[in-house]
């Protein structure tokens, strides 16, 4: 099992983000996390990404429990978000290698120039971050999260501010790692996107699961326009 | 029921106090009456320290339950730490200005008093400004805690500058203690920790409907 | 070992691009050493026993602003969250960012404190050097419960006018023993310098072990 959450519970003060979360997420699978906004869904997420400590419940990331032993989980976790956690007066170079030493990266300088080209970015490889569009900063965001090699991609709104071109090379990153049997988890208000690759798609509604589907039947399509529409699912 | 019993009983032995500490108790050789403040003012220092030691049984509680209801315990004794020390450094400067001339003197227990009198308004500042009831919990609990460990640091710090640099000292209890002092101080004492108990049960109730209310108000407006 | 390294080395390369910390930092301590020649002008006293409480003055100050410089980078596009996503404990974090801070507020000090012995007329003799050793003790002092508040403060609407309100009350041993050793060191009489040093050394040990085992309620959701 590359995930496996049982009755994640999130309160804040008063409000329940999430609401006992049980999932399990094998090994290759692509799972799509759809859900208006507070539904739980991003909070779900920053739990699996052991930013956000769960009030209540259990969680292991490729058999390791998050709680006893967090730092060996997090090295198997890429995670990416409209925030790309870069430094902006850093180049791209500087911030991978930066990233790469806290992940402890073998041959990292190899790996950061095959990161670099795969992303598009060698020509602005030594300019400020600062200086970047949202499109050039969310591939360097990708590079970002690629360069320690997870085993689990969690993306939280990964397709926000993206130019089409930005969208390709996700879209053609992603492939890549599914097909290298990496786990991801993904979630977006774009359905198009986010069922494309999908393999499973789930809806998430005040902090609960509320509808499991395969992302390629057509029912699954009718369950989120119904939940967009009514607020609920079949 | 045992409220109501408490409330009395504060109240009896605050007006007994007052009594013995005007009427009863001798007038000090030395000080004269304004010796008299020192009945209020010792039982006041001493509750700043107890306030002191309850905030870091908040700030422990919470570490290990996560409990909100530590975080009130913890606000509790600051809040009551912030009156009874301010409280506290008013007597003494009404004491010093007619004994020592000056109204405020760097001695090492005024310093330490202080001092530990801004920690407890940081940590109310800081509260202040974190409106997620988790957030603040957890935040003023890491302050909490380091407010709380300076305490030993800071007296052994001040009490070495005072130390080395010598001054005159008039010890606060003056010349001789008489019996009669003695009993009024004790009686004092009786009754400024009985008001102390009565004050800390009801801010902690005050605390606890404060949180209601603020769930109330965010219910109302997941509503809206 | 690696990821503080590595967390330093970042700091530096940053600071070597914009300039921020470092400079406003020395600005600031030259600015209090300035106004205090002012102050203390027209005052006839020795100028041993007055100078060392403003030099410290400057330094808890000047540290201050560079806390909050270091900690506005962090906080910028949410590279704190990058940061807790890495593989190293709260912890190592925490000494990683205590000894950027350190090393830094040692920089803007090693230029005031030159500046210091210039402005009250001191020489450049051994008692300098005992004077940079106290300093490296201080500052350590105060890097170390600094780094830590800096992240809580960080967390209120206010933050950098939160984080004096929170810092100063709790760095009062340090500076009370920094002056008081630097005052020592300065008339030349030490003979309680040994103990202000203990109060340093176990301000640091204390604060370093506290803010290390609980740095994580201070930067977790």
């Amino acid at each position: 099992m590359a995930l496996e959450s049982e009755d994640i519970r999130k309160t804040f003060g008063y409000f329940t983000a999430l609401g006992g979360v049980t999932l399990k997420v094998k090994r290759g699978e692509f799972l799509a996390l759809f859900g208006r906004n507070g539904a739980g869904k991003t909070t779900f997420l920053k739990i699996a990404a052991t930013l956000v400590k769960p009030t209540q419940g259990r969680l292991r990331i490729e058999g390791i429990d998050v709680r006893e032993q967090p730092e060996e989980a997090r090295r198997r976790i890429g995670f990416l978000s409209h925030n790309t956690y870069l430094y902006r007066d850093l180049t791209p170079i500087e911030n991978l290698r930066f990233f790469g030493r806290l992940y402890g990266v073998q041959d990292l300088d190899e790996r950061i120039h095959s990161l670099i080209d795969r992303v598009g970015l060698q020509r602005r490889a030594s300019d400020p971050v600062r200086s970047f569009s949202r499109g050039l900063h969310q591939r360097l965001g990708v590079a970002r999260v690629m360069l320690h090699d997870p085993s689990l991609i969690l993306l939280d709104e990964p397709y926000t501010g993206l130019d089409a071109n930005a969208v390709d090379t996700l879209n053609q990153m992603l492939d890549e790692a599914i097909s290298a049997g990496k786990t991801i988890i993904l979630t977006t208000h774009d359905l198009e996107q986010g069922l494309r690759a999908a393999s499973r798609a789930i809806i998430i509604d005040r902090g609960k699961i509320v509808f499991t589907g395969d992302a390629r039947d057509p029912a699954t399509r009718d369950a989120y326009s119904q939940y967009i529409r009514v607020g609920v699912t079949p | 029921m045992k409220l109501k019993v408490l409330a009395i009983l504060t109240l009896v032995s605050m007006l007994t106090a007052l009594y013995m500490i005007f009427l009863y108790a001798p007038r000090e050789a030395l000080q004269g009456d304004a010796q008299r403040i020192f009945y209020i003012h010792v039982p006041l220092a001493i509750s700043g320290y107890v306030s002191a030691f309850l905030l870091l049984i908040g700030v422990i509680g919470f570490f290990r339950t996560g409990d909100l209801k530590w975080d009130r315990f913890g606000e509790t004794a600051a809040a009551l730490g912030v009156t009874f020390i301010s409280a506290q450094l008013i007597t003494g400067s009404l004491w010093s200005r007619p004994i020592w001339g000056p109204w405020w003197v760097w001695d090492a227990r005024t310093t330490l008093q202080l001092v530990l009198d801004l920690i407890f308004i940081a940590y109310f500042m800081l509260r202040s400004y974190l409106p997620d009831p988790q957030k603040r919990a957890k935040l003023s609990a890491v302050f909490g805690l380091l407010g709380m460990i300076d305490v030993p640091i800071n007296y052994l710090s001040i009490y070495l500058v005072r130390t080395q640099h010598p001054q005159a000292v008039v010890s606060p209890g003056g010349g001789g203690v008489s019996p009669e002092m003695g009993l009024t101080l004790t009686v004092s004492f009786t009754a400024v920790g009985l008001l102390y108990a009565y004050l800390f049960n009801r801010r902690l109730a005050i605390a606890k409907v404060e949180e209601e209310v603020d769930y109330l108000e965010q219910v109302v407006l997941a509503h809206e | 070992m690696k990821s503080m390294s590595a967390i330093i080395f970042k700091d530096i390369v940053i600071e070597m691009r914009n300039k921020e910390s470092i400079t406003s930092m020395l600005m600031f301590g030259v600015l209090v050493l300035v106004v205090f020649q002012f102050a203390f002008e027209t005052i006839n006293v020795e100028r041993g026993l007055l100078a060392p409480g403003t030099l410290w003055v400057a330094f808890s100050f000047a540290a201050i602003l560079g806390l909050n410089r270091s900690l506005a980078m962090e906080i910028d596009n949410d590279c704190l969250q990058g940061l807790l996503l890495a593989p190293i404990s709260r912890g190592e974090l925490y000494l990683g960012k205590v000894a950027s801070n350190f090393i830094f507020m040692m920089i803007a000090e090693a230029i005031v404190l030159p500046l210091f012995v210039v402005f009250n007329n001191l020489d450049f003799n051994l008692k300098f050097l005992e004077v940079a050793a106290i300093a490296c003790l201080g500052t350590l002092g105060i890097a170390s419960i600094g780094t830590i508040l800096s992240t809580i403060s960080a967390n209120t609407r206010i933050k950098e006018v939160m984080l004096p309100v929170l810092q100063i009350p709790l760095t009062v041993p340090v500076i009370i023993a920094s002056v008081e050793a630097t005052r020592e060191v300065l008339t030349g009489d030490t003979r309680g310098i040994s103990s202000w040093l203990y109060v340093l050394a176990g301000f640091i040990i204390v604060y370093l072990t506290a803010s290390y085992l609980v740095f994580e309620f201070a930067v977790e959701e």
